[in-house]
Parts: structure tokens; C-alpha cells; sequence
């Protein structure tokens, strides 16, 4: 038996209980929910929530990933381990399939986030899913900021900042009309710190690419991109071997890292604390293309 | 200009261990100061990190002023932008080594009902700023009424813009002396007042040596300190069930085997304990068919708690085997609330479209949604209020977007409602369009805590004055 607690919740045990409670509600009044799955930081919390909520019963929803073609590999294999640890079943999206076949064609700047948007929402519709969770969190950008826990997605994924339902007290309402969704973010109030916490207190693998180690990078519009097979230095760039970590895991193309000698988390717990960046700003090259980069994707149906 | 290292929370090597979380609201009209506040909360905790600043910089330059307009840093959406307008509630998070903070930071002016209804429903604590020149007016008592009706445990009361009055003591005895009044006439458990410059940072997170007289909390030191420990146990146990546990098969995945092993008969109910405490043992009734049973057991995933409390996500196994199932209320046996079919309720409407009597709306309440009919609209709440009055019931055969009204429902099953009085998350529910699904209003079932008196002479206000109508 724990210590009895007369006091209240600590910030980890407040918002562990507030996302799995949100978890549950979608579990216990959609048809057919699906959780995107990355392999990043957020979403390994995501589905590690979802297995404390339905403990003792397997999680009854299975997990998407969007799979760039430009993952880290490093992220793909954890990705496959963190499924089969926490019990759920995968289903990949490519955008690389589309690529393939002409549905979808590579942009001039090799960047492929913008990409995933068109298999997400096939993928969606492909499995009727009516509630897709995602790891979004309010402190990651100011279009996020006014996110609702529950957000409605029309037939085209889009989002409509000024067409969103009041959101009162914890009751959360999912209604919606025939191939409409609703996106769902548990992770809604956590902030990175509080995620970082989270890893440490609960003891959660994370890929090991959030940790320090040594890689080939090059200094590129003030971040510093991975040179690899699919993302190549660009004429007069220098390539140098320097110990980095990433804060965020996304496509290779548009991912940075910052250099770092964070190897445990609480190196990690440390060095997000006194970091002087926010999250997307150090180290996401998408969200730098325009002032209002973010709005626009979320308005396309993006995560 | 920047504190050189953020206030760092020791790192947390449980859950159990570390910093607790409250919930804020802010209120204010238009040029009080609130995004400054705001920016300048965030800016001295360090909450703003370099890129975010540089840009606020950059913006602020090009505005030609000389120095960072905190403002700013709460900057929403381009279409907000580009109208000049806020369109919604916003989140913003900050923490110290005490506390993290999550801010619903509201719009004053822009459907100001709406929104701070939705900030204050979940708000522990109301920020509420006046401009020290202007002192308490009429918006004032519109933020303070609505901090009233949705029952926030406790209202900060910001007399910003002190650099303008001089720093003088008379000038904030006289506001602070205005709102005490009138936060005892709407019936306000908690209130404390702060002097305060958002753009000089006067009294926000450090403490002023302009305002020698006041020797009360900043604004910071007050979040900081304000007693959380009521809130989570002060109140009776109330759990709505969100799913039946029952397992066709035990969980097998590896991660698994750091939870308890549990037997192949399982059966326990899921939810999160909306109020009150709950240990094995005691004896609670399952609502409503008011079944009662005791707790056996409270499960999680780390192990069985011998207490759990509010806010916490739990799985509860009965000892005999009552009938349950997702929308059900677990219920501490002592003062239950009853299962009703008719109910007086405040509702707070938020949709465009209008309510009349005879609409058919679905009725959401914990974790059950029930059919109802609105029977009649007894009348709408005039915010219009002057001082030293309080607010009243006008006469109305509709609700429209922002008002609050007084309205009968009928429910097609029996729901045990709490009075909104007493227990905040279980005396609360919100109206949805069967069609579309809109959420169109936010009701507060019972009576409400304004002293609000009928007017003069329309029958339907003396018939359901403001502090009768509790549901049962």
C-alpha cells in the first residue's frame, strides 16, 4: 500500500490523471479511435498513459504511425519495441508509397513534413476512425495555445480556430457528424518539462537520439541538421562530428539537433530547464517558414 | 534586464514527489493591462525563452517603441492579428519551484460571458484586474458575478496601472474598500487586492519599494501560496464511472509485469474522483439506481492506494456484485444527491443560435448523456448592475448567445445531480445539439449564490427567485 495522501495531487499525478482520463472517455464513447505513433518523446507518454488507463485490459485501440521516409532509423526500431512493450498493434501510412506512385510528389525543398498530411487523412478515413489521438501539447506554439482537448475536423481534416466548441469543467463532448473527426490531445497541459519529468518518474525508454552522442552535422540557417544519405550537406556547407541530442524526432530533412552532452535524463531534466530555446524554435525548421507556419498546417488537417 | 537563470523545479523522481498545480482564469475589460500581466507573469518566470522574446523584439521595434512590449508575448493567431481581436481562450503555462500554473487566459471584451465562463469553470483561483484610475466599474462586476455563479474558490483582485495614480495608498484603499463590498454582495468566499504596474513590474513577481504601504504577497507570491488543500479533499466522494474493467484477458505485454497481477474474474469501474476521498472499506451507494456496496479495493497500474482523492484516475472494486456501468455515479453514502427527472438549473448559454422553451437538447452530465426538454426559461440574469446593488432576474421567453438564464429542465431518465453549490464538477453539466453536436450551453444545477432579488412586478421572477430551485 502507498502512503496515504492527504494533500493535494502533485503536478505529475494531476495531469497523469487528467490525460487518462481523457483517454477513457474517448475509448468509452467513439466507434473507432486510433493513436498516432511516432516513436517521439510525446507520443511514447501517449501510449504509456494509455496502457496505465486501461489496466488491467489490454489498450482496445490500435496506433498509427506516418512514416516520412526520412526517419531516423535509429527511432523506426524503437518504435516497433515500444509497440510490442506496451501491447498495441501498428499500422504504417508511407509517405514514401505515395511518393512511389505519383500521389504525392517530393517538394523542392526535400522537406517532407508537409507531406503527411494526405496519408494521415487517408489512413483516417481508410479506417473510419471518428478519434485520433495526438501528443500535441498548448506550450509547444501559439496556434496550439488555443487548441481544445477535443477538436473537431471537418471532412477535409481542417481546422477552424474560430468554429471551436467551449470546452467546460472535464466534460468532454465528442459529437459529431458523418466523416467528421475529432483529434483528441491527452497531453494538452504538459509542458516539455513536464514530459521530461514524466520519463524520469515513470521510468519510460525514450529513443536513445534524445540523448547525447557524436553524429555528423552541419550548421544550417543557425541549426544543426544531420548529414546523411537522404539529407546531404549543401554545396559550401562543413560537415564536423560534434555531440548532439534532439529535443524533437521528426523527418531528417526538417529535424535539427542542438549540441549537447546530456546523456541521462536527468542531464536532459537539467539542460531543458536552463535552456534558453523553445522546443520548436531550436530545433524545427518547418515552423520557421513562415510567421504563422503551424496555423496553416492545423488548418490542412495537420497534427 | 533577464534573470539569468530560470527558477528551476527540482527534478521529480516520482509522481508522488514535487511541485502541486493550480488553475488560474484571468478577467478583465478591454486596456486594463491584462496581456501585459500576463506577458509579464511569463517573462519573470522565465516561462519566455529567447526566440519567442527575439520575436516580440523585433515586432515591438517595428511598432517603433523602445522596449519589449510584453503584450506581445500572448500574440494569438494571425486572424486575431490581422482583426486586432481574441478571439478564444488561450492556455499558457508557468511554473516556480512551488507550483506550476496553468492560465485559461481569457478575452475581456469579445463575448466575455462565454469565455470566462469556460476559463472559470475549471479556474482554482480568478485573476481579476482593474485599472487603478478607473477602479471598480461596471465589467468589473459582470467578471465578479460570473467568478461568483461558477463558485472559483478564490478572486485576486489586480489594481494595475499604479504608476499612474502615483503609487498612492488612497487611491488603492479606495478600490480595494469598492471591491470588498462588493465581492461580499455577490457572495465571494476569498478575495485579496494587489497594487500592482504590469509594465514596470511593480508587485507582479517582485516586490515594489514604491508601494512602502503595502505589505501583502505580489501577485506571483500570492498563486504561490493560496491554500489548494480544500479544494482536494474538502468535499463528499464523488466518482463517475467511465468504463466496466472487466478483462476478457489479463493485459500480457511486457510492460505489464510492473503492474499488480490480478485474477482472471476481475471486475472493477474506472473513473476520476471529481470531489471528495475515498479508502477500502467504506461503504458507498452506486447511483442511480442507489445500490449500496464497499470499496474493496482501489486499483492502479502502480499499485492499490489506501486513499485516493480528487483529481485522480482510479479503478474501483466493489464487494458484491451490484449492477454498474459507464455513466453511474459512485457516491460517498452520506448525503447522496438524489436521481432527478426535473430540475431548476443557471445556464449559461454559448451558442449562436437561441434557446426557447419546448427545445429538445441532449443533456451531458458526468460521464452520462441523457435526452431532455427545456420546460420554460424563468428569466436572464441582468449583469448591468449598478454598484451596491446586486444582479437580478429580467423576464425572457429566450436565451441568446452570452446570457445567463434561469432555466426548468425535464430529463428522460432519473440523474443524481449535486447542487452546483456544492460540488462543483458534479452539479455541472453542458447542452449539446442532438443534430450537430454543438455545445450550446454550460448549466450550474440548484440554486445560485447570488443574492440576487426578483425585480419589481414579472410573475415569473417571483415565482423562481435566484435562490430557490435546488434540484430535488
Amino acid at each position: 500500500m502507498t502512503t496515504a495522501q492527504l494533500r493535494p495531487l502533485t503536478e505529475l499525478q494531476a495531469l497523469e490523471s487528467e490525460s487518462i482520463h481523457i483517454i477513457r472517455e474517448v475509448a468509452a464513447t467513439f466507434a473507432s479511435p486510433i493513436m498516432l505513433f511516432s516513436g517521439g518523446k510525446d507520443s511514447v507518454v501517449m501510449l504509456h498513459l494509455a496502457a496505465k488507463a486501461f489496466w488491467p485490459a489490454p489498450i482496445p485501440f490500435g496506433v498509427l504511425h506516418v512514416d516520412t521516409g526520412h526517419n531516423f532509423e535509429e527511432v523506426l526500431q524503437f518504435r516497433d519495441e515500444a509497440v510490442d512493450f506496451y501491447g498495441a498493434s501498428l499500422k504504417i501510412a508511407s509517405v514514401q508509397d505515395y511518393i512511389d506512385d505519383g500521389r504525392l510528389r517530393e517538394r523542392p525543398d526535400g522537406t517532407r513534413n508537409p507531406l503527411q498530411t494526405v496519408p494521415l487523412l487517408d489512413a483516417i478515413t481508410e479506417g473510419r476512425h471518428d478519434a485520433v489521438f495526438g501528443g500535441g501539447r498548448r506550450d509547444e506554439e501559439r496556434a496550439r495555445a488555443k487548441e481544445r482537448v477535443f477538436s473537431m475536423r471537418d471532412e477535409f481534416g481542417q481546422w477552424e480556430p474560430r468554429n471551436q466548441r467551449p470546452e467546460l469543467w472535464s466534460l468532454y463532448n465528442g459529437r459529431h457528424l458523418p466523416g467528421e473527426h475529432v483529434r483528441v490531445f491527452p497531453l494538452s497541459n504538459w509542458t516539455e518539462l513536464d514530459v521530461w519529468d514524466y520519463i524520469a518518474a515513470e521510468k519510460i525508454t525514450v529513443p536513445t537520439i534524445y540523448y547525447a552522442h557524436e553524429r555528423q552535422v552541419a550548421l544550417r540557417d543557425g541549426m544543426w541538421i544531420a548529414i546523411t544519405d537522404v539529407t546531404p550537406a549543401r554545396p559550401g556547407e562543413v560537415i564536423e562530428m560534434r555531440s548532439v541530442r534532439y529535443r524533437t524526432v521528426g523527418d531528417m530533412s526538417c529535424t535539427a539537433a542542438v549540441l549537447s552532452n546530456a546523456n541521462t535524463v536527468q542531464d536532459v531534466i537539467s539542460e531543458v530547464g536552463l535552456s534558453q530555446l523553445t522546443e520548436r524554435g531550436a530545433t524545427r525548421a518547418d515552423d520557421r517558414l513562415s510567421e504563422a507556419a503551424m496555423e496553416d498546417r492545423k488548418r490542412e488537417g495537420y497534427f | 534586464m533577464r534573470p539569468s537563470s530560470p527558477l528551476l523545479a527540482p527534478a521529480a523522481d516520482s509522481l508522488t514527489g514535487g511541485r502541486t498545480l493550480l488553475r488560474l482564469a484571468t478577467a478583465g475589460s478591454v486596456d486594463d493591462g491584462k496581456s501585459t500581466l500576463v506577458g509579464r507573469l511569463l517573462f519573470d518566470t522565465n516561462s519566455v525563452l529567447t526566440d519567442t522574446l527575439d520575436h516580440v523584439e523585433l515586432v515591438s521595434r517595428r511598432k517603433g517603441l523602445d522596449r519589449a512590449d510584453l503584450a506581445l508575448l500572448t500574440d494569438g493567431l494571425r486572424a486575431e492579428r490581422e482583426q486586432g481581436i481574441t478571439i478564444d481562450v488561450a492556455y499558457r503555462y508557468f511554473a516556480t519551484p512551488a507550483r506550476k500554473f496553468i492560465l485559461a487566459d481569457c478575452p475581456g471584451h469579445v463575448q466575455y460571458t462565454r469565455n470566462t465562463v469556460t476559463g472559470s469553470s475549471t479556474a482554482d483561483v480568478i485573476v481579476l484586474l482593474v485599472d487603478a484610475r478607473k477602479g471598480v466599474v461596471e465589467q468589473t462586476r459582470r467578471h465578479l458575478a460570473v467568478a461568483s455563479l461558477l463558485r472559483v474558490p478564490h478572486v485576486v483582485l489586480v489594481v494595475n496601472k499604479f504608476d499612474l495614480v502615483g503609487y498612492s495608498e488612497d487611491a488603492f484603499t479606495a478600490v480595494a474598500t469598492d471591491f470588498a463590498l462588493l465581492a461580499r454582495s455577490l457572495g465571494v468566499l476569498e478575495t485579496h487586492c494587489i497594487p500592482v504596474s504590469a509594465t514596470e513590474g511593480d508587485n507582479v513577481v517582485t516586490r515594489s519599494h514604491r508601494t512602502p504601504w503595502y505589505d501583502g504577497p505580489t501577485v506571483l507570491g500570492y498563486l504561490e501560496n493560496v491554500d489548494d488543500t480544500r479544494l482536494a479533499v474538502g468535499s463528499d466522494f464523488r466518482l463517475p464511472v467511465q468504463h466496466v474493467v472487466r478483462p476478457q484477458s489479463a493485459v500480457t505485454a511486457p510492460w505489464a509485469a510492473r503492474a499488480p497481477q490480478v485474477n482472471g474474474d476481475y471486475r472493477g469501474y474506472a473513473g476520476k474522483i471529481e470531489s471528495g476521498r475515498v479508502r477500502p472499506g467504506e461503504e458507498v451507494v452506486v447511483l442511480p439506481r442507489s445500490s449500496h456496496a464497499i470499496v474493496e479495493a482501489i486499483d492502479t497500474p502502480d499499485g492499490p492506494l489506501d486513499l485516493a482523492v480528487a483529481g485522480q484516475s482510479v479503478v474501483i472494486r466493489l464487494n458484491s456484485d451490484v449492477d454498474v456501468s459507464r455513466g453511474d455515479i459512485i457516491a460517498a453514502t452520506d448525503a447522496p444527491p438524489a436521481p432527478i427527472r426535473d430540475l431548476t438549473a443557471t445556464v449559461c448559454w454559448l451558442a449562436e443560435r437561441e434557446l426557447w422553451a419546448g427545445a429538445r437538447v441532449l443533456f451531458q452530465h458526468g460521464t452520462s448523456i441523457t435526452k431532455a426538454i427545456v420546460r420554460s426559461i424563468e428569466g436572464t440574469l441582468d449583469l448591468d448592475f449598478e454598484a451596491g446593488t446586486v444582479p437580478c432576474w429580467r423576464p425572457t421567453s429566450s436565451l441568446t448567445l452570452n446570457d445567463i438564464g434561469r432555466v426548468r429542465l425535464s430529463l428522460a431518465s432519473p440523474v443524481p445531480i449535486d447542487s452546483y453549490r456544492e460540488h462543483r464538477a458534479t452539479g455541472a453539466f453542458i447542452l449539446v445539439d442532438n443534430a450537430d453536436g454543438w455545445t450550446l450551453g454550460a448549466g450550474l444545477a440548484g440554486s445560485t449564490p447570488l443574492a440576487a432579488m426578483p425585480a419589481a412586478a414579472p410573475q415569473s421572477e417571483s415565482q423562481y427567485p435566484a435562490q430557490q430551485g435546488k434540484p430535488s
